[in-house]
């Protein structure tokens, strides 16, 4: 048996410092029956680190007493062993502590934390871009790119392993408030990339070899507002001058034919394109943002809802673009991937007519500043729940999505220009 | 495009049972939109490729259920805001469809997409004939304009004669 801690000793020298991942490793529920197995405890403690569960700490066991302990993946067989040579009597309480925190993370029982599967508010959300900012310094980095009209600070998630001349994609969420899945998918999709880094080859090589730029909210105010004063507003909360009417439409804001069609010069209206390009913070925030990062950034996508569709420029006029085969093709297999998993038929094409003629958007300002990969996404439903998307249905609307966003992501990288 | 008269369309559609997505019924159907003048409904013709389930036991439930209710039925928000529809007042949403489905015909052009949005209000009024009546404020989603557009209608409804939507206006934006 000493042979065996000796061994284990050898081994424990070696070991790195411990990273934030909790994968494969185990804790296991020891009954010391006297004195020598307590003993056998107290040595393995000594020689590698041992969290104890309880009781607090190895000094504190005693014969008969129930021991929980944690130790590090590398280790659990050879702790293992180690139990059944000296016929320490021990079960494995939890086989893989990182699954059994995934599936915590995952459960909607948790009321007024944060759940991937339910609408969460600002508040909530704000404070998971911290969490997972922390939690994951190697692969998630937070920032600020400005404040909304009513002062809120716009942050954004930069997502990647850190490396030299990286090139990046931009996503962004919640541009119309009452859009919720939105804001849904892009924590979603935050949440795949943590979880799924080192285990999805894909996922691995998107973060190793691109940058992802994730704005949850766009509309920030917006968004509070449907929360807590009229769940269908759809525009900032900007107050418009000579108007008791608020809020500008932020993707009829943009200065891309801005302003010329399927948009109003009417404060009222809920398609009000502002009183100029970029009149709004918000999308001030963004353009910036775009602009400071043109040379690195190479993809665009804005995730609105509903009527399941997958379009590309342009929307300001009827005129193709100068990349329409390719952005055909890209959205006809990108729509193909989505519809693979639940069958959800997603319908494609230009912007103006595929869904309407619409100025002022910010996926075709971000094409004509030389963006080529340029996609806006109108998710579930095609009018049954509409805006009011049932919470049982972001599970498998954010799955799918995330295919179709994989696969153009994947595109990009291999068509790097 | 029919000179002089308007744009008629020609609809090749799957009707899909809600309550049972696999039970699907085809159905052709022409649109008729009338040239200048707005205010005239669309003309729709149409022709079902087989027959719909019958709903009589649910009817006759649901009928029951409301005629035996002490208190006048009053709800809101259907869905939540979390697109939640209690289980009870599924058959109230319901109707709230085929309801807003004859005032969204009745205010439709070439170029407006209307589509039920939610239920604001809705109250039973009881009535001393044999019709259920239910006063719906509804929010019906105008796709090109993006504009949320209150209505009132008042829904009446009995087993053997269906859905009537006697009374319906639309409301200013508040």
């Amino acid at each position: 048996m000493w042979a065996l801690l000796v061994l284990i000793g050898a081994a424990s020298v070696s070991a790195h410092l411990q990273d934030l991942s909790f994968a494969g490793q185990k804790v296991f529920r020891v009954i010391p029956q006297d004195d020598e197995q307590v003993q056998i405890l107290n040595s393995l403690a000594s020689i590698m680190q041992v969290d104890f569960w309880q009781p607090d700490s190895v000094t504190l066991v005693r014969p008969k007493m129930q021991v929980d302990f944690r130790v590090e993946a590398e280790k659990s067989s050879v702790v293992e062993d180690l139990l059944k040579e000296s016929g320490v009597e021990y079960q494995v309480l939890i086989d893989n502590l990182q699954a059994a925190l995934d599936a915590q993370f995952d459960s909607n029982v948790r009321a007024a934390g944060h759940s991937y599967e339910k609408y969460n508010n600002w508040d909530t959300i704000a404070a998971w871009t911290a969490d997972i900012a922390a939690q994951n310094p190697d692969l998630v980095s937070r920032s600020v790119i400005g404040n909304t009209y009513e002062g809120r600070p716009m942050y954004l998630l930069k997502m990647g392993k850190s490396g030299a001349n990286k090139k990046a994609i931009f996503l962004d969420c919640g541009f119309h408030a009452r859009e919720w899945i939105s804001p849904a998918f892009c924590q979603w999709f935050v949440k795949e990339a943590v979880e799924t880094y080192g285990k999805d080859t894909v996922m691995t090589t998107l973060l190793d070899n691109l940058d992802f730029y994730v704005l949850p909210v766009v509309n920030i105010d917006g968004y509070v507002y449907t929360w807590t004063k009229d769940r269908m507003w759809r525009k900032t909360r900007s107050k418009n001058a000579n108007s008791s009417c608020y809020g500008t439409d932020p993707n009829r804001n943009f200065n891309a034919g801005w302003c010329t069609t399927g948009a109003s010069k009417n404060p009222c209206s809920a398609t009000y394109c502002g009183s100029a390009p970029e009149s709004e913070k918000e999308t001030k925030a963004l353009a910036d943002f775009i602009r400071e990062h043109l040379s690195t950034i190479k993809a665009y996508l804005t995730i609105h809802s509903y009527s399941q569709l997958l379009l590309f420029p342009y929307s300001y006029t009827y005129t193709l673009p100068s990349d329409y085969q390719e952005l055909n093709s890209i959205a006809s297999a990108a729509s193909k991937k989505l519809a693979s998993l639940y069958n959800t038929k997603y319908t494609y094409g230009p912007g103006a007519e595929t869904i309407y003629p619409a100025a002022g958007g910010s996926d075709d300002w971000a094409y004509d500043q030389g963006i080529k990969y340029s996609f806006t996404f109108e998710l579930r439903d095609t009018g049954r729940y509409g805006f009011l998307l049932p919470e049982s249905q972001i599970k498998p609307t954010c799955e799918e999505t995330l295919l179709a966003v994989k696969y153009i992501a994947n595109y990009v990288l291999e068509h790097l220009y | 495009d029919i000179k002089d008269v308007g744009h008629k369309y020609y609809l090749d559609l799957e009707l899909e049972d809600v309550p049972d997505k696999d039970s699907t019924v085809n159905c052709s159907a022409e649109v008729l939109y009338h040239l200048g003048n707005k205010n005239i409904a669309p003309d729709v013709q149409f022709t079902l490729e087989g027959e719909l389930k019958s709903t009589e036991e649910a009817d006759h439930m649901f009928y029951t259920r409301i005629r035996s209710l002490e208190k006048e039925l009053v709800a809101e928000n259907i869905p939540d805001s979390q697109g939640h529809v209690p289980p009870e007042l599924e058959p109230i949403h319901r109707l709230a469809w085929v309801a807003s489905g004859y005032v969204t015909w009745q205010n439709s052009t070439e170029n407006t997409q209307l589509q039920l949005a939610q239920i604001k209000r809705v109250k039973q009024v009881k009535r001393s004939d044999e019709y259920l009546q239910f006063d719906y404020v509804v929010l019906l989603h105008e796709m090109v304009s993006q504009e949320m557009i209150p209505w009132e209608m008042t829904v009446l409804w009995h087993p053997r004669d269906g859905v009537q939507v006697p009374r319906d206006s639309r409301q200013p934006r508040h």
